[in-house]
């Protein structure tokens, strides 16, 4: 019996012991598979296509019911994505079936980042689950899986070769999600033009290095039909809820005039192989694929952006805590330098400003000084103005106290001479 | 949550169960089963009874065989394969476990071991690059309890108190052939009610939908503690080999249920539980590990209130990053008072400066007033004193001309002009 994983695991020194009967742990399979059955499975499509692809058509017809949704129209100025839980329940399985649709696909004139919306949703449910897991009370076990499964990328029936947007998108998208590409509304191609076009479509994928999903070819059990499958990629479908009679019995099909395209016929189309694959052989494969490959690639990416790794120079392991007590103590010792440097240019600020005021200060002092001087210098001129007047005054008086002593003199001189006179002339 | 919607056919999904079945077969399983309890109680010869191998033969011995001086823990790994299923089986010994004269403490070498088991896997799951993930944690732990008959003694009361938040303990009767079924019945009793006693919570079924399995649920749960009897040699009874103990009164067979409970147990354990033991292990055991660990990290002797509360259910980065939203707001706010201070300190000065400078300029103009009025009043007094010097000057020039028209009269006069 070929080895297990968890045979390799364990290596070569692990002794292999004879059972001397039935012990019965090969019920083991059966109780996992009791306890998922109880909890309900879980699983997301996201249709990634141009507007009128018949996405929404071939969801329904796949799951045999009418999900939700209105014809979208074809003004949308930008791609969002819508998406819709169900409960479906098929025998005692329930599945929690998540669609995503991406609405508005194609239709702007400039598409150069139409992808960019379609990478944030699936991060973002990258990031919800790494968030859950990352908690320090989580409870994973009964974490509602967001996480994209499936892509089916819808291309369309042009007959010559894939849009550059969908080189593009796929491009972006194919290390982040299982990619399974289909040729949309294939009732519209001829076969003959139609193993051309898959041809095509195939080459120009491997030459710009995009990575569908390949049907896993592992297992034995599944192995020849998920390789002989991997060659009818990508799958031409054909969707219809319409119901056609056909001898007996009503069936799935597009009525034209010139014939009935049954959707069931696998002459007509592939969509038996696309519900095959993904569906009835592999979808528990997709969601395995999702959490250990695109998701870890995801975490990975993310836990060393923000500066987790694994060894240390000296190749050491790192403890989860060791690790995070030293980005604990990084990220302390970071808050606590900015908090100093501002600190420190608030001081220097407060200085420089001070030294500013100061420097008004002196120069106020300066000025007035100046106008003291001036003030100084022109009393100076006031008072030697004074001062020469109180001289000039002085000297006036002077000369006028002389001038009246002389003519007092005079006077009592003319004054006695003029009585001589009177008298003399009296005489 | 979902919208629930009607199928109009066969979509194909409940094969998922198959795919299920399917990938577990191909990744094979593993199993890691402790056993406790003194030397002699049969622990070797129980495990070889259940997975009907020589796990313990002559190559490789079992504990009893090894003496120990102090309690070990030891790890035999084999790989088992029965109807296409591998299993790899671990079995924990802890010889030694016990069997001194001073027990005390002798349960911390088993609380270390599981609690590295716990760390290895912590360490694996939070790697930057996982790939393998083996899961070496305990998964069960079968404790066993000496047939005394009477009731626990101090140290099964001692360990499971401590390990039954760490492991699943399912404690079982060794060598219960010693026992009478009454006395069997008895001391079941006996020990549930000191379990219960002591609040020990041993590994519980969990209910199902099932009414079926629910009803056989009932009936184990009356049976516990569980009291089993092992044995290495196949004897022949009644033309059928079976695996039995011989004695002169008859054989003890393992397989018989009315002689013990050891179909009970290995049904349990490997036929219908062993899945719930390690999801139990993983969602319950582990995660509570984990986060004691975690919130250890994180808080490192923080005295924070927030902490208590709903911030445990924080990832620790997340938490991270609340507190740099909160450092950033509160550097904000700190920035702001400083800058308020500052505009109003600056406000402060420049308003003293521009008092200062009023004052002085209006010291200056009331000066300068000042020295304009003393300037006008000096105008005053000076245009008053030329007003009166030249009114002085001309009188003056006057009385002079006076004076010298009467001398000249006189001169004439003298001269004898006059009369």
């Amino acid at each position: 019996m070929a080895s297990t994983e968890i045979a390799r695991q364990a290596g070569e020194g692990v002794r292999a012991v004879p059972l001397a009967g039935h012990v019965g742990f090969d019920s083991m399979p059966d109780q996992l598979v009791n306890k998922s059955v109880n909890r309900g499975f879980c699983f997301n499509i996201l249709c990634v296509g141009e507007t009128g692809l018949g996405k929404s058509t071939l969801m329904d017809t796949l799951f045999n019911t009418k999900f939700e949704g209105e014809p979208t129209q074809h003004n949308q100025p930008g791609v969002t994505l819508k998406s819709n839980t169900y409960e479906l329940q098929e025998s005692n399985v329930r599945l929690k079936l998540t669609v995503v649709n991406t609405v508005g696909f194609g239709d702007q004139i400039n598409k150069e980042d139409s992808y960019k919306s379609i990478v944030e949703f699936i991060d973002a449910q990258f990031e919800a689950y790494l968030q859950e897991e990352l908690k320090i009370k989580r409870t994973l076990h009964s974490y509602h899986d967001t996480r994209i499964h499936a892509c089916l990328y819808f291309i369309a029936p042009t007959g010559h070769s894939l849009k550059s947007l969908d080189l593009v998108t796929m491009k972006k998208l194919d290390s982040k999600v299982n990619i399974i590409p289909i040729v949309a509304k294939s009732d519209a191609i001829a076969k003959s033009e139609l193993a051309k076009f898959k041809i095509k479509i195939t080459s120009e994928l491997v030459s710009n290095g995009v990575q569908i999903y390949q049907f896993p070819t592992d297992d034995e059990s599944v192995a020849e039909i998920n390789s002989t499958m991997n060659s009818h990629l990508p799958f031409a479908v054909v969707g219809s809820t319409e119901e056609v009679k056909i001898g007996n019995k009503m069936v799935k099909a597009r009525q034209y005039p010139w014939g009935t395209v049954q959707v069931e016929n696998e002459n007509h189309c592939d969509f038996v192989k696309l519900r095959e694959m993904l569906i009835r052989v592999n979808m528990e494969d997709l969601r395995e694929q999702t959490h250990t490959r695109h998701y870890e690639l995801y975490r990975r990416c993310k836990l060393e952006e923000m500066g987790f790794k694994d060894t240390d120079p000296d190749s050491k392991p790192f403890s989860l805590q060791e690790t995070y007590e030293a980005k604990r103590n990084e990220f302390m010792g970071e808050l606590q330098k900015k908090e100093e440097e501002m600190r420190q240019m608030f001081v220097q600020r407060v200085k420089e400003k001070e030294a500013e005021l100061k420097e008004a200060e002196k120069e106020l002092h300066e000025k007035f000084d100046r106008l003291k001087k001036l003030h100084q210098d022109e009393k100076k001129k006031l008072e030697d103005k004074k001062k020469s007047l109180d001289d000039e005054v002085n000297t006036f008086k002077q000369k006028k106290t002389a001038a009246e002593l002389l003519q007092n003199q005079a006077q009592q001189a003319g004054g006695s001479t003029t009585l001589k006179r009177d008298k003399e002339r009296k005489n | 949550m979902g919208q629930q919607k009607n199928l109009d056919g066969y979509v194909g999904f409940a094969s998922l169960p198959n795919q299920v079945y399917r990938k577990s077969v191909k990744r094979g399983f593993e199993f890691t089963l402790m056993v406790v309890g003194e030397s002699g109680l049969g622990k070797s010869t129980l495990i070889n009874s259940l997975f009907l191998t020589d796990l313990y033969s002559t190559e490789y011995p079992g504990p009893s065989h090894r003496i120990k001086k102090t309690v070990q823990v030891e790890q035999s790994k084999v790989l088992i394969k029965e109807g296409g299923v591998q299993l790899l089986l671990t079995i924990v010994d802890t010889p030694g476990f016990g069997d001194a004269v001073d027990n005390s403490n002798c349960w911390q070498p088993i609380i270390d071991h599981i609690d590295s088991k716990f760390e290895d896997y912590l360490n694996s799951e939070s790697r930057v690059n996982r790939r393998q993930m083996p899961d070496s944690r305990i998964h069960c732990c079968l404790y066993f309890i000496a047939p005394s008959g009477h009731g626990l003694k101090p140290l099964d009361i001692e360990f499971m108190k401590r390990l039954h938040e760490k492991v699943n303990v399912i404690p079982l009767i060794a060598k219960a052939d010693t026992l009478t079924p009454e006395e069997c019945q008895q001391f079941k009793k006996q020990i549930m009610r000191e379990i219960q006693e002591h609040k020990i919570k041993i590994y519980e079924f969990p209910e199902t939908d099932d009414e079926e399995e629910n009803r056989l649920v009932k009936k184990i749960k009356d049976k516990l503690p569980l009291a089993v009897v092992g044995s290495n040699t196949i004897i022949e009874v009644n033309g059928k080999r079976v695996r039995g103990r011989q004695y002169p009164w008859g054989v003890a067979e393992v397989e018989n249920s009315d002689h013990c409970d050891f179909t009970i147990l290995r049904d349990m354990l490997i036929r219908t539980h062993m899945q719930d033991l390690k999801d139990v292990t993983n969602n319950v055991h582990y995660e509570n590990y984990r986060s004691r660990k975690l919130a250890a990290v994180t808080y490192n002797g923080v005295d924070n209130n927030k902490a208590k509360g709903q911030l445990s259910t924080k990832s620790p980065l997340a938490q991270m990053e609340e507190e740099r939203r909160e450092h950033v707001a509160k550097m904000k706010k700190m920035e702001m008072e400083m800058e308020q201070v500052f505009e109003m300190k600056v406000k402060e000065k420049v308003q003293k400066l521009k008092d200062s400078e009023a004052e002085l300029q209006r010291r200056h103009e009331q000066m300068k007033k000042n020295l304009e009025a003393q300037h006008k009043e000096l105008e005053e007094k000076r245009r008053v004193f030329e007003d009166e010097r030249s009114n002085w000057e001309l009188q003056q020039r006057l009385e002079q001309q006076k004076m010298e028209a009467s001398r000249t009269l006189e001169k004439n006069k003298k001269k004898g002009k006059i009369f």
